[in-house]
């Protein structure tokens, strides 16, 4: 049986158009607030990443920070990132939402366990940024097991050999860092050179689905379209920090935002 | 859980980097993969090069001042009536702590690899001061990150930094203080590691970053066992090592030489930063029950909530306000090799003032918290006994809270 994370790359891939992926923070900028920021912008993203947030986060930048501070300093909890994620999923039990994270969190809270949590929260895949291969290779066969897609990141800097091993041992779905850059950064590459490394990877196995994620913002995002899936999270939590700052209202600005990412990759 | 015999400790991990098992590890970002595994290359490259030694030897001795004195500490012994208490003076060391001997090694690894940019984290501002001179003697652009609320409380540190022509990164995140730093640094070097080599400021962070800052502090103990012999002819039979713990940099380095020994002639003492006496933060995460979680790049006892996000710290010394601690401290205590305790911002300046009061010697705040022991147990312990503490900072950088605290001039 296909994944719904596949599916939703193959719908993307009927009409001719790269995947939509979005990114936000659980409890941002409260519980019920990011509740209904995520259903909202799933009408127009394709998969949803929801990030569960940790207060020493090692590679992310200002804005995913602010964001992952906010919801901590409003009293998110883990238990809560699940309870959105499932909230979510009964209203739209077609759209994947993939948890995103560090792995401190997943480790407190036993491996094992979180694993049953995200079955039972109908959660379709997981990243975790500090967990890379062959590390993870323990935990990414348990989220196999549990029928759970395990994310595998790859980088400029992954090696040709790094490189064959991590694609034979992905999933459904493999993220490309475009750049050297914590998350927000100013894309700092061409997308003409993000695009040869994309077709690299891509290229060694076509069945997998090569998302790339780093710098998209609406200026960046056409440039990159031939893509299977694009993901968006610093351009969105900026937009969730401007809208709280003017009090305006979240929803509706972020997911104009989306609605015209969507456009512009149409 | 076992201590080998024979293999330095910052070898006695296994391919995935855990001692013990479950301590370190290099829990990274893909991005830092390939830079982490360039610079373990080199390192264990450099390591066995007769040259690269020489050259460290060169400028351990002709550029650090090569030995540190090891001295008895005649007053303070005799006014606590116990056992003798000698000082391993590592803040003679060039620039006054012993984060000089990490620095100059990285300045050098990062001068082997062709790269022309450094940057590392700092809390007291002495790993920070130290990178910044090394930088200069080596010609190497620098950058410090350090917790805004340190660059307030430790300005004689960053004034030496910003003479050295480092720029100094303010980090406003968080507590504002040496964990958030380190966060930034890291966060930097995953943004620009294609051309600058980061400096971890302690045996702590990536499982690399642990044994280079351990080989490199590992010199003060080599020092130690030659002026042991020379002083009592051999090694004597009642040793206690004592030292300050904040990420153990300087810890591991007074005691690798002596790990091997059994505990009973030779016991170790970490003094872990137990905060202001009624507070419940403090920054001990060996001696007052943490569980072991994920910073910075390893596996270690953290203080940290249920959930899993890192806890505020507070102690009145910037350098071991950490929550984390190495690995490599994580294996000695459970191992039971070293024994971890903490003293409280009061007895650390109690013990501050006693020492000053009584000797010529000026230790800065995290040195004082190592004292805080050896003042409470000398009394307690016969003659025949030999405490050393390692002194390894000196209190010029802490003039202004020392100011506020004890009216000292
Ligand atoms: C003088 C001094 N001692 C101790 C420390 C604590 O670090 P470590 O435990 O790595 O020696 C510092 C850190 O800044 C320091 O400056």
């Amino acid at each position: 049986m296909s994944s719904l994370i596949n599916k939703a790359f193959q719908n993307a891939k009927n009409e001719n158009r790269p995947a939509l992926l979005t990114y936000t923070v659980a409890g941002d900028n409260n519980k019920k607030r990011s509740l209904e920021i995520l259903k909202s912008i799933s009408n127009y993203a394709d998969i949803c990443e929801l990030g569960f947030p940790h207060n020493t986060p090692i590679a992310d930048g200002g804005q995913i920070q602010t964001s992952a501070y906010r919801a901590i300093k409003n009293g998110i909890k883990i238990n809560d990132v699940f309870s959105i994620a499932k909230d979510f999923k009964s209203k739209k039990k077609n759209k994947p939402i993939i948890l995103m994270g560090y792995y401190n969190m997943i480790f407190q809270f036993n491996e094992n366990k979180f694993l049953e949590k995200c079955k039972k929260s109908k959660v379709d895949g997981l990243i975790v940024v500090d967990l890379p291969y062959p590390e993870n290779k323990s935990f990414a066969a348990k989220c196999k097991k549990k029928g759970i897609n395990f994310i595998q990141l790859v980088s400029p800097t992954t090696s040709e050999i790094r490189l064959k091993k991590i694609i034979k041992d992905s999933h459904d779905m493999i993220y490309y860092i475009s750049m050297l850059s914590t998350t927000g950064g100013i894309l700092k590459v061409s997308p003409k050179k993000i695009l040869e490394k994309y077709s690299k990877i891509k290229n060694q196995n076509k069945s997998k689905n090569v998302v790339i994620g780093f710098g998209i913002t609406e200026k960046t995002i056409k440039s990159l379209k031939k893509a299977d899936g694009l993901v968006v999270g610093s351009a969105i939590c900026k937009e969730i920090s401007n809208s709280i700052n003017k009090r305006q209202n979240t929803v509706t600005n972020v997911t104009n935002i989306v609605k015209r990412l969507k456009n512009k990759i149409k | 859980m076992k201590l080998k015999r024979g293999i330095p400790l910052i070898d006695q991990h296994d391919q995935h980097g855990f001692w013990g098992g479950k301590f370190g590890g290099s829990f990274i970002p893909e991005t830092l993969k390939k830079p982490v595994e360039d610079l373990t290359n080199e390192f264990k490259k450099l390591r066995k090069d007769k040259r690269f030694i020489k050259k460290r030897d060169h400028y351990f001795k002709n550029y650090i001042g090569a030995p540190t004195s090891f001295v008895k500490l005649d007053n303070l012994t005799n006014q606590l009536g116990g056992a003798q208490i000698w000082a391993k003076v590592v803040s003679e060391a060039n620039g006054g702590a012993h984060k000089i001997y990490n620095a100059t090694v990285h300045a050098l690894i990062c001068k082997a690899m062709g790269k022309k940019y450094i940057v590392g984290d700092t809390g007291a501002g002495y790993a920070g001061k130290m990178l910044s001179m090394a930088a200069k003697k080596f010609g190497l652009k620098c950058k410090i990150f350090m917790g805004a609320k340190d660059i307030k409380r430790q300005k004689p540190n960053c004034d030496a930094m910003r003479k050295n022509g480092a720029e100094i990164v303010p980090v406003y995140s968080g507590s504002q203080t040496l964990v958030d730093a380190v966060s930034e640094c890291m966060r930097y070097w995953v943004s620009n590691c294609d051309n600058t080599h980061m400096c971890v400021g302690s045996t702590v962070g990536p499982n690399i970053f642990v044994k280079i800052c351990g080989w490199s502090t590992a010199q003060i103990s080599r020092e130690l066992k030659v002026q042991l012999k020379s002083e009592f002819k051999k090694i004597p039979n009642k040793i206690k090592l004592i030292n300050c713990v904040g990420g153990g940099s300087s810890a591991y380095g007074f005691w690798s030489e002596f790990i091997d020994y059994d505990k009973k002639q030779i016991e170790l003492i970490g003094v872990e930063a137990g905060g202001p006496k009624n507070s419940k933060l403090h920054a001990a995460p060996l001696s007052r029950k943490t569980k072991i979680g994920i910073l910075h790049g390893a596996a270690s006892y953290v203080c940290q909530n249920k959930e899993g996000q890192i806890n505020e710290t507070e102690s009145i010394s910037a350098g071991l306000d950490y929550p984390g601690v190495s690995p490599m401290h994580c294996f000695l205590k459970d191992t039971k090799r070293a024994r971890y305790t903490y003293a409280t911002d009061e007895e650390a300046l109690n013990a501050h003032q006693m020492v000053t009061k009584f000797e010529n010697l000026n230790p800065s705040l995290e040195p004082s918290h190592a004292f805080a022991e050896a003042i409470k147990i000398a009394p307690k312990l016969s003659k025949d006994i030999i405490i050393i503490v390692n002194s390894c900072g000196d209190a010029k950088k802490d003039r202004d809270i020392l100011r506020e605290r004890l009216g000292k001039k």
